[in-house]
């Protein structure tokens, strides 16, 4: 679950972090009080999920509560690549001296946590990693011992900061606890700043909690409808499936996440546009194939549904089942055709003979089956 | 041989009384496997699957001598159960959990390193080396004694595999799912070796999907090496960056991850790189074909 600025600076704001003051507004009226409080200029920034706000005008500065309000006015409910602003954070104007980067992310080929350290801060780490990988320090965070001072100093010198050492250090450890008592895959502070007046603060925050991890943290449930998800994928998370919204027309369902990826790219090599990503897991039972089917087809573009089951705890009969029992239950409006192997692939084929959803012998053929009888557009191979 | 697990393995199952370790336990059962006794706490002194129940591991250990661990607890408890095992001296830990918190799995496998240990998955299907034992649940009825090893990140898609190759003919040494997650005990890399040391592998077949760099890393240990021929298949292919697919691992983020950069690594170490597994198995069954003629 990745955390809106705001919320990123309220956790690190409760680990000791100094940040900006500031507050949330949903209004321009709002905007305007909480400039008023903190007096003299503000920047008001758009609460959204995606990166380059500040390029897209989704950062303002303003030097009166007037200003604030027109600047709030201007970004509230401005729709910043596909997303709609619906709160604005108010902060503080800090003035910037040098802006570093910290971040705390997994290391999945150390199997540990790591800090990444770098001097040129303010852009984005991906592109420092891509054009100057030498410009990035990086430290192992051994988990029986957390992060330990010396290992952000020396990375600190080494990747050549300047100005308050302890003070920035003091602010990486503390988020390296951060991510580790918050149960966060991504804490990233990006600028880490020295103000004129030689402060140390976080000028812009991001962090991404661990969703097999919310169970932990009940605190945060509510930030869960801010997390930026698409509704349809709100809706199957709501119910188990994992389920990711794509761009094309051919929806597809199957069990295991390898599987569904296979069955996409197979999609694609025949000519067609995968609307979504649905996995219905093992051991998936009637009424789990029939909500997946339901959740493909609140995509109003999906013009036609292939799916790939091969049975192992999952059961070819059970699936058909789902299948049939869709049908009868509601209004299935685009053909599907399903590939069935695996275990009681028999059986369930059986089942489906004389229904709609005859079953087809591999998963190219059940995408051109789909494809023609969507009449679907297609789009060359390998596009 | 086979590598990891033989007939020499004892299974304890961590989370037996349960209904998924239930019900695995019997399936490993009819496969072979000799599962030596099972824990949960609370339900010590009773059996599960005809195998006695213990309160917890290091007695479970003490009292059947057992080897291996699976771990069948739901992913909130799992990464204490791992370090249990680890702890009781359990030297394989197999760890079929799903929902694991990233944070647990770094500290349960770092734990179980320090211990000797070796952990597979977690969020994996487990392992089968055929005629001998499994570990897991994969189902029984795939496998085919052979001479191909196969190592994968995901469940079905080995599913799939081992049944591509078994209707050819082409039978199996060892079957290792690694696992779809981030942070995962045991790795391509460590997998690739030890079929390079196994006698009775003659091909390796590899089944990576998008996220992560665990395949380069294999690539590249496969580019420097005199070893065993090795098969490959990405899935993903088409995946969107940013966009995790089911797997908490699968997803491209920042450039790294993506297909193509796989693709391309294991390509240039000499590894055919195929579109379908059908084509694959193809392949595969020439290969071993021709190694038997040798």
């Amino acid at each position: 679950m990745k955390l809106q600025e705001y919320m990123s600076k309220d956790l690190l704001r409760q680990g000791g972090i100094a940040v900006p003051a500031g507050r949330v507004a949903e209004t321009p009226d709002e905007a305007a009080q909480i400039a008023h409080e903190l007096g003299g200029r503000v920047a008001v920034k758009a609460q959204v999920l995606v990166g380059g706000r500040g390029k897209a005008g989704g950062i303002k500065v303003a030097d009166s509560p007037e200003e604030a309000r027109q600047a709030a006015q201007q970004i509230l409910g401005m729709d910043l690549k596909g997303l709609t602003v619906k709160k604005v954070l108010v902060e503080q104007g800090i003035d910037i001296d040098v802006e570093y980067y910290a971040g705390i992310t997994v290391d999945r080929s150390q199997q540990s946590m790591a800090l990444m350290l770098s001097a040129m801060g303010g852009v984005d780490i991906e592109e420092v990693a891509r054009d100057h990988p030498e410009a990035i320090q990086k430290v192992r965070i051994d988990p029986g011992y957390g992060l330990r001072p010396f290992q952000c100093m020396q990375a600190m010198y080494a990747g050549e900061f300047g100005g308050p050492i302890n003070e920035l250090a003091g602010i990486v450890t503390r988020l390296a606890s951060i991510a580790e008592a918050d149960d966060a895959v991504l804490a990233e502070i990006n600028p880490l700043v020295v103000t004129k007046d030689g402060r140390a603060m976080a000028a812009d925050a991001k962090i991404e909690i661990d969703d097999s991890a919310l169970f932990r943290h009940p605190s945060l449930a509510p930030y869960k409808d801010e997390a930026g998800d698409d509704p349809i994928e709100l809706y199957a998370a709501r119910h188990g499936l994992p389920y990711v919204k794509l761009d094309g027309n051919i929806g597809v369902i199957g069990n295991g996440a390898g599987l569904v990826m296979m069955t996409l790219d197979i999609v694609r090599q025949v000519g067609g546009r995968p609307a979504n990503f649905l996995d219905i897991g093992g051991g998936a039972r009637a009424d789990v194939v029939r909500k997946a089917i339901e959740i493909v087809l609140m995509d109003g573009k999906v013009d036609g549904i292939v799916m790939n089951i091969f049975g192992g705890i999952t059961r070819g009969d059970e699936v058909a089942k789902g299948l049939l029992e869709a049908a009868s239950t509601m209004a299935v409006r685009v053909p599907i055709a399903i590939r069935l192997a695996g275990t009681r692939a028999e059986e369930g084929q059986e089942l489906l003979i004389g229904s709609p959803f005859e079953p087809v012998g591999d998963v190219a053929s059940a995408a051109r089956a789909v494809m023609a009888r969507a009449g679907s557009a297609t789009v060359p191979a390998g596009s | 041989m086979s590598i990891l697990i033989d007939d020499r393995t004892k299974l304890l199952v961590q989370g037996i009384t349960g209904r998924e370790g239930n019900f695995h336990t019997t399936q490993m059962q009819a496969f072979g496997t000799n599962v030596v006794a099972g824990v949960t706490p609370g339900k010590g002194g009773s059996t599960s699957a005809g195998v006695p129940v213990f309160n917890y591991v290091e007695e479970a250990v003490r009292e059947t001598g057992a080897n291996a661990s699976v771990v069948f607890v739901p992913g909130r408890f799992a990464g204490d159960a791992v370090m249990e095992a680890a702890a009781a001296g359990v030297e394989l830990i197999v760890a079929i959990s799903e929902w694991i918190p990233v944070h647990d799995s770094i500290a349960a496998i770092t734990f179980a390193r320090s211990h000797g240990a070796r952990v597979i998955g977690p969020n994996c299907p487990g392992l089968t080396s055929a005629g001998k034992a499994k570990i897991g649940i994969m189902p029984n009825y795939l496998f085919q004694e052979g001479r191909v090893g196969v190592v994968s990140r995901s469940g079905t898609l080995t599913y799939e595999m081992v049944d591509e190759l078994s209707s050819r003919g082409v039978g199996q040494s060892t079957v290792v799912g690694i696992g779809g997650d981030p942070v995962i005990g045991t790795s391509f890399l460590d997998v690739v070796t030890l079929f390079d040391a196994d006698r009775d592998t003659d091909l390796v077949v590899l089944i990576g999907e998008i996220g992560g760099r665990d395949e380069e890393i294999a690539a590249e240990y496969i580019a420097g090496r005199q070893g065993k021929p090795v098969l490959g298949f990405i899935s993903g292919r088409t995946a969107p960056p940013g966009k995790r697919m089911g797997h908490a691992g699968a997803i491209i983020t920042g450039g790294e991850g993506g297909p193509e950069h796989k693709v391309d690594a294991l390509r240039r170490a000499g590894v055919q790189v195929f579109d379908t597994l059908g084509a694959l198995a193809d392949r595969a069954a020439e290969v071993v074909g021709a190694t038997a003629a040798v």
